[in-house]
């Protein structure tokens, strides 16, 4: 029942220091560098269809974010690993249930208050 | 050189402010003289105020909350008494501008100086020794906390002598709360002295959040914690999440009065209703930061009384979280009126009526917990009755405001202003005195006065639902709350009756005085030598009362709910040999640190500076702050050890933990 | 103490690993963090066409610039990365090196943001003018003053590594250090796409 001897402090790869990690950081910042510059281009480039852009942009923002949790912060799926994941979790709740909340809520106002 | 500060600040034109604040300063010279002619001042120093034991922190924590109490109260009681006598032509004794304070100053203080310091206090004291674990995760941070809380008290209570406090309401929404029309300090009073007590309690939550994750004793699964340690994380996970939206939203109100931006303003494309949306994406999980932790007070009040385990653990540790969740999608209930449409109000009102139904859960829960035990009917058990039956009246108006047509109604009368009095008092209030009353001889060695407590009880119960019944119906009579003055002369008999219910409740309060006097001179007569003096459940009674400064000798091994109760069980059945001389191992403790009083100390000249834009001194306040910060982290011994043979020795004259 | 038992499994009676306990205190502030910048993405986001008549993105935000910034904070990520290698392996130079590329990388990006600052501020395009305006300094500045006190903090936990060592409070505080550095690369990805990109492609 007791999870604690089990547990890994975030950011430390289960691994432990080493080539793996080494590699870890190298296909973080090779995708992390992919991805950013795919962002930069889908927003100066005119081939795409407009409206879809903005779109574009935050899938490849989430992607963005997963690197690097995955690969700088090392979380993972692993049983050492669910409080820290479970709080990211959390957090990402929140975080969605704040802005998706406030925005609708917000443009709601707007639409019925503003003159 | 002293920015807006001179004088004139000081409103010797109000009588009453200056006897008020005469009288405060002459409490605080006595206690301070009275500490000098005794010679406590190094004791206070050295086991007090640098201490970083979770025990004593906990204990200045409530002690803040009850001396808060007494100021909020006082506001209370000068409220009422205008409302009894402000009608028609009479205009009672207060001016608006003053009436504006109190009712601001009362809301500010309850909620954040009175409620959350005791909740947060009896977590503190509690959650290490029920998790079986000698501190929290970190010592000297919880020590900051408390201070950083201690100094937005201290800010909020210069306020009523020099300067002035805020007229805006406990929230202070804008329009009203920018510079164009809150041109004095009140505003800044509020923000500052929130800004740094909710730092305060956002730390505090990081640390009792990480120990209840990461440091519980051997074997205590989470399926194991003690009910009391599951609110109290579903408590802190919500200060975790609310408190940033909290700060976020007061600095953006202060770079609009400080620095002229426009988040808030009616100018400039400023939307007053993002601050709105805001604090209450903040104030509503609060509520719940309040309520879940008496919650959990509740659930072992009820288990420990009735001599059986809690119903329903498993449903309960459901219902909490999904309180815990479900608090964060329901904060749009309360601005209905302001202008969302049908579909927003109709998505929140739902979510705030699912809502009551793990709260539903929970009274079921405690009522089966009753059924079939066998019941003392001590004073926390009458605390918590009083609770069920009260809190379900609130509760139910609750989901009569979460009704949208109903809060059209409604909305900004005294019916809401009885609804939330309604289950914060008979809520969060009977449930920290249910807790105060229960672990009150865990932390000092003795218990409290029954006959005194009883009293106490039953003034509060009567004298609120005195104060507070007249309101639900002047409510529904359409009476607008925060009235200086009132023209409809037929309200008039139900504010006396309800001046004389706050009334009952001071007598309530003078109660409590009474019996924690009686108490401490007949203590005596009323020791606790077993630390175990309500044949308790969970660990923190394994340990003597006062526990000492670690706590347990050797962590408990847990294996199952209630642990305490099992190794009491096991000892009965003689499965675990008798007690022998067993080797004390020596153990390291955190050692004392001034860091948390000194930061105060910075904390409060800051935040003092730029209340009265003193701008050299806030750097001055900044820069020790942060030369604070790296001393503590440039210390090499933050432990000491407590060797073996003075804990042995302790435990010579005091009863040895059970083993597991 | 040139090493560390990367992961001591928790002994039986005892109190559970520090770093494990550190790390996770720490981990959980910047949740509280992440939460506290939600609320002002929530802001900005809704404040984003009340220009007063004023500048809007298109009009003041430079891709190149952002490009460059986005470059070298993320650059600054990896070679945090690697000091942190270089603390786990008790490594003392490639400590020092990762953390003065690090430290050079991360300045590099609080100028140019100060500089895209001051630009527009020249321009009359201030926190003042509208709330578009005062919604972008506040979070983007906040970002900022947070890289500010990422650098302040890397410069303390340098002078640590060199008058006390690779002790295990040091190795502690350089892993929260390794965990703010990345968080803020993260929240610096949600900048660009909203603020930068998302911005100046709605004219």
């Amino acid at each position: 029942m007791d999870d604690t001897p089990r547990d890994r402090a975030p950011g430390d790869s289960r691994e432990g220091p080493g080539q793996s990690e080494l590699r870890a950081y190298l296909i973080g910042i090779g995708l992390a560098a992919l991805l950013t510059a795919t962002s930069f281009w889908v927003a100066t480039t005119s081939v795409l269809w407009a409206p879809g852009v903005a779109v574009g942009l935050a899938v490849l923002a989430i992607a963005q974010m997963g690197v690097h949790l995955v690969f700088f912060l090392h979380v993972t799926t692993g049983p050492d690993n669910t409080n820290n994941v479970l709080a990211v979790a959390f957090g990402v709740l929140i975080v969605g249930l704040v802005v998706a909340g406030s925005l609708w809520i917000m443009a709601h106002l707007n639409a019925n208050m503003m003159p | 050189m002293l920015g807006k500060l001179s004088w004139s600040v000081i409103p010797v034109d109000q009588p009453m402010v200056m006897i008020a604040s005469g009288l405060m300063i002459l409490a605080i010279l006595a206690m301070m003289i009275g500490i000098t002619v005794k010679g406590l001042w190094r004791y206070l120093w050295r086991e007090w105020l640098t201490s970083v034991d979770h025990k004593r922190i906990g204990v200045m924590y409530c002690a803040l909350a009850m001396v808060m109490l007494l100021r909020g109260v006082t506001d209370a009681i000068m409220m009422r008494a205008q409302q009894a006598l402000a009608a028609g032509s009479a205009q009672g004794y207060l001016p608006p501008e003053h009436f504006d304070q109190l009712f601001s100053a009362h809301g500010t203080i309850m909620i954040f100086f009175v409620a959350m310091p005791f909740v947060v206090g009896l977590m503190n004291f509690v959650l290490p020794l029920q998790l079986g674990i000698r501190d929290v995760a970190f010592p000297t941070l919880n020590s900051v906390s408390f201070w950083l809380t201690a100094s937005g008290a201290l800010l909020v209570n210069l306020s009523l002598v020099i300067g002035n406090f805020a007229r805006t309401g406990w929230l202070a929404y804008p329009p009203l709360a920018e510079l164009r029309f809150s041109p004095d300090v009140g505003v800044d009073y509020y923000l500052w002295a929130l800004q740094i007590s909710g730092i305060g309690t956002l730390l505090g939550g990081i640390n009792l959040m990480t120990t209840i994750l990461k440091m519980r004793a051997p074997g205590m699964g989470y399926m194991r914690m003690p009910m009391f340690c599951w609110t109290a994380l579903a408590s802190n996970l919500l200060i975790v999440a609310a408190f940033p939206v909290l700060t976020a939203t007061f600095a953006m109100l202060l770079l609009d009065r400080y620095l002229g931006f426009h988040f808030f303003t009616v100018d400039g494309g400023g939307n007053m209703m993002m601050y709105v949306n805001l604090i209450w994406v903040w104030g509503h999980p609060e509520v719940y930061i309040l309520i879940l932790p008496v919650f959990g007070v509740f659930s072992e009040v009820a288990a420990t009384f009735s001599g059986k385990p809690l119903f329903g653990y498993r449903s309960m540790v459901g219902a909490t979280m999904a309180i815990c969740i479900l608090s964060f999608i329901v904060w749009l209930h309360h601005f209905f009126t302001m202008g969302a449409g049908g579909d927003v109000n109709g998505f929140f009102g739902i979510m705030t009526m699912i809502i009551a139904v793990p709260t539903g859960v929970k009274v079921f829960n405690w009522m089966f917990t009753f059924y079939g035990g066998r019941l003392r009917l001590s004073v926390p058990i009458l605390w918590t009755a009083g609770f069920m039956v009260t809190f379900v009246l609130g509760g139910a108006t609750g989901v009569m405001l979460a009704i949208p047509p109903i809060d059209f109604i409604v909305h900004d009368t005294v019916f809401l202003v009885a609804h939330f009095h309604n289950v914060i008092i008979a809520g969060v209030i009977f449930g920290v005195f249910a807790g105060y009353t229960y672990w009150f001889p865990k932390a000092f060695g003795f218990t409290l006065d029954e006959g005194w407590g009883r009293a106490a009880f039953w003034c509060w119960l009567i004298g609120f639902y005195l104060a507070f019944m007249p309101l639900y119906w002047l409510g529904l009579a359409g009476m607008p709350r925060r009235l200086q003055h009132y023209q409809t002369v037929a309200w008039q008999p139900w504010l006396e009756l309800a001046a004389l219910g706050a009334l009952i409740v001071v007598a309530g309060i003078a109660c409590l005085l009474i019996q924690l006097m009686v108490s401490i001179r007949t203590r005596a007569s009323r020791l606790d030598t077993t630390g175990d003096p309500w044949n308790g459940r969970t660990l923190e009674w394994a340990s003597p009362s006062p526990p000492p400064a670690w706590n347990f000798s050797e962590l408990p091994v847990v294996d199952g709910e209630d642990a305490f109760w099992r190794m009491k069980q096991m000892a009965r059945e003689g499965h675990a040999g008798p007690a022998q001389a067993v080797a004390y191992r020596s153990i390291e403790m955190p050692k004392n640190s001034p860091t948390g009083i000194v930061t105060a100390f910075f904390a409060v000249l800051t935040g003092f500076a730029l209340i009265w834009h003193i701008w050299w001194m806030a750097g001055l306040g900044l820069l020790g702050a942060l030369v604070t910060m790296l001393a503590f982290a440039w210390r090499d011994m933050t432990e000491s050890e407590i060797p073996g043979d003075v804990i042995a020795q302790y435990y010579q004259t005091h009863p040895s933990e059970p083993k597991g | 103490m040139t090493t560390i038992a990367a992961i001591a499994p928790g002994r039986h009676g005892l109190p559970p690993d520090k770093r494990i306990v550190v790390g996770y205190g720490f981990w959980t502030f910047l949740l509280s963090d992440m939460v506290m910048f939600s609320a002002l993405f929530a802001t900005y986001a809704v404040l984003t066409r009340a220009t007063a008549g004023g500048p809007g993105g298109a009009q003041l935000f430079h891709l190149t610039p952002v490009a460059i910034e986005t470059g070298c904070l993320l650059l600054s990520s990896f070679t945090c990365g690697l000091m942190t290698l270089a603390v786990n392996g008790g490594n003392r130079t490639g400590t020092w090196l990762g953390g003065a590329v690090t430290f050079a990388l991360g300045a590099a990006f609080l100028a140019m943001e100060i500089r895209e600052f001051a630009a527009m501020l020249t321009l009359g395009a201030t926190p003042q003018r509208s709330a578009f305006l005062s919604g972008f300094f506040t979070l983007v500045g906040c970002h900022g003053t947070h890289v500010g006190i990422g650098l302040l903090w890397l410069a303390v936990m340098m002078a640590q590594v060199a008058g006390k060592g690779f002790r295990p409070s040091v190795q502690r505080r350089l892993l929260c250090f390794s965990l703010f550095w990345h968080a803020l690369d993260i929240i610096w990805v949600a900048l660009f796409s909203i603020v930068y990109l998302m911005g100046s492609i709605d004219g």
